[in-house]
């Protein structure tokens, strides 16, 4: 299946508004969506039986900078039985970013997502345990933001030298 | 400076800073919580495990990871690509080659140059991939012997591996965090000589490892020990995420050596070699490590096979320059790009948005197989005993490096 019959086929089995844009530039190919439709589309993309993305590789989080004001969630799936690829990108309001959980779709999306909030600050609604997880738990800030600014002394030590 | 107050000893300082999962949590009756960890050597590293248990039995397991978290996206994320791929070395340092190999790999797809390396030089890193992942898998088994009470296979492993560092040492000078693979081709040419020791350390290491094989592995004390425990089916072990012997011990034939043919692997044979329960039930703790031995023979194969082409149609010459492809200035187009490999613990993955207008990329992620192989370890270990815990973690094959990065 190519990437043009992929989204006619979401188009098709959804509805035309869950595809905001494509973006073939990107490597996989990428289809951006509405962040309140991403489980829907995902449900759809996991259990179809002409997709079948069993597996999700990657999840990034990403953040534009104060100008732009936004933030970004980015999915790359795969089909294993398919060999299939597909870059999914959700916006997110950088004022207030939350997405709604994957973990009751992919396990691995619950540690994937608890980095995503230890580096941005982005809340996944549903996630069973979002707690930081790199990070010692009383950092301050969120470090992988554009505008971070290291705090000055953690428990005495300075941190920045 | 020097008597400046480095650090204020607090005795809560623990307690906010990394709070434990399971405390205040009523427990049963007999049941207790037990800390495994972050300094204890079967842990492979510094890995905080929490752990519930009744009795001997496991009732829960939570990880604290994070202690050797070092920033590497965030440094990626202030370099250019070229001085990025150090770094690389330091996630899985078990296995610095397969990582730069990977990094290099995505970089040159995003400036579209990939078909333009030498063949000579797609030879040599994949022959030096390949040492780096026997390496990276002979710790994995030794130490997992070690982590039953198997000793000897950690002296043989480690004497074994310490040939492949001393060859690696001769390619690149380190021992193990090499910086060798550039982004369009490598540090040096292989030394001179480099070709005929490598062949003949491999057939010195086919005996040593069907010796390894039949006293280690097939060892009835540690087939009793990792036959039927910590065992995983290939539809919760896709559902996490996994990949690499883990996953192929599960007995799902994928490589990405073969499923996306990078670099010169579709022009080697090898098989991929999964798992079959032949001690237990598919995808046990003794699956993924016979899985990782005979991964070490496919390695070897491919090692012969592409020194034979080093040394046939790709071999040295005076005016070869394996600089010759190296850009002098790395500035992709705008791009988001995923790119994959296959590291001896499974899928390496690269996430890089290049915004077109700098030589530093505007995100950076890894995807570790580490961090994602450890997720599962609750499920793995849950109802079984503590020992086995040890047992399973060591079936994992974690290296913390890339857990954290």
């Amino acid at each position: 299946m190519t990437f043009e019959e992929i989204v006619e086929h979401i188009k098709q089995s959804l509805s035309e508004d869950v595809v905001l844009a494509i973006n073939e530039q990107a490597s996989p190919k990428c289809i951006e969506v509405p962040a309140e439709k991403l489980v829907e589309l995902m449900t759809f993309l996991q259990s179809d039986d002409k997709l079948y993305f069993d597996s999700l590789s990657c999840l990034t989080g990403l953040d534009n900078g104060p100008e732009a004001g936004t933030m970004e969630v980015i999915y790359n799936l795969y089909s294993i039985p398919f060999n299939l690829h597909l870059m999914v990108k959700v916006t997110l309001d950088r004022e207030k970013p939350m997405v709604d959980s994957l973990c009751s779709l992919w396990k691995t999306a619950d540690w994937h997502e608890r980095e995503a909030y230890d580096m941005y600050g982005i809340h996944f609604n549903g996630h069973p345990d979002l707690r930081r997880i790199l990070l010692p738990a009383d950092w301050e800030g969120f470090p992988l933001r554009k505008d971070y600014e290291e705090q000055k002394y953690y428990h005495g030590v300075t941190v920045k030298y | 400076m020097a008597n400046q107050v480095q650090y204020i000893f607090d005795d809560k300082n623990l307690r906010v800073s990394e709070p434990s999962f399971f405390e205040g949590r009523e427990l049963k009756r007999e049941e207790m919580i037990v800390n495994i960890g972050p300094q204890h050597p079967s842990t492979h590293g510094v890995l905080r495990l929490e752990v519930i248990l009744d009795g001997e039995e496991i009732v829960e397991v939570s990880p604290h990871i994070g202690y050797l978290h070092r920033c590497f996206e965030k440094h990626a994320e202030n370099l250019p690509y070229n001085q990025t791929l150090p770094f690389t070395d330091r996630m899985d340092y078990m296995a610095a080659m397969n990582n730069e190999h990977a990094f290099a790999m995505g970089v040159e797809r995003m400036l579209g140059i990939e078909n333009d390396i030498p063949k000579r030089v797609e030879y040599i890193r994949v022959v030096v991939a390949e040492l780096n992942r026997l390496a990276s898998h002979f710790v994995a088994l030794g130490t997992y012997g070690m982590d039953i009470g198997a000793v000897t296979a950690f002296f043989w492993t480690m004497r074994d591996r310490e040939h492949i560092l001393r060859l690696l040492e001769w390619v690149s000078g380190a021992r193990m965090l090499y910086n060798y693979v550039w982004v369009g081709g490598l540090f040096y040419d292989l030394p001179i000589g480099f070709e005929e020791r490598c062949l003949e350390f491999v057939k010195y290491l086919k005996p040593k490892l069907a010796e390894l094989e039949r006293v280690v592995i097939e060892n009835k004390i540690f087939v009793d020990r990792t036959a039927n425990i910590g065992v995983l089916d290939s539809d919760l072990a896709i559902n996490y995420g996994i990949t690499g012997p883990m996953l192929r011990g599960s007995g799902l034939k994928f490589d990405l050596r073969k499923v996306d043919g990078y670099s010169v692997y579709p022009e080697i044979d090898f098989d991929v070699p999964v798992g079959g329960g032949k001690m237990g039930t598919l995808g046990d703790c003794w699956d993924r490590t016979w899985v990782r031995v005979q991964e070490c023979y496919e390695s070897v194969k491919i090692i012969e096979q592409s020194l034979e082409q080093l040394m046939g149609d790709h071999k040295r010459t005076r005016d070869f320059d394996p600089r010759a492809m190296v850009p002098q200035k790395i500035r992709p187009k705008a791009q988001d790009f995923y790119v994959r490999a296959e590291n001896p613990k499974g899928e390496l993955g690269f996430f890089f948005r290049a915004d077109g207008r700098s030589d530093i990329p505007f995100r950076c992620k890894s995807r570790g197989p580490s961090f994602v192989n450890l997720s599962i370890i609750n499920e793995l270990s849950k109802g079984g005993l503590i020992a086995d815990l040890i047992a399973v973690i060591g079936s994992i094959d974690i290296v913390l490096g890339e857990v954290d990065r």
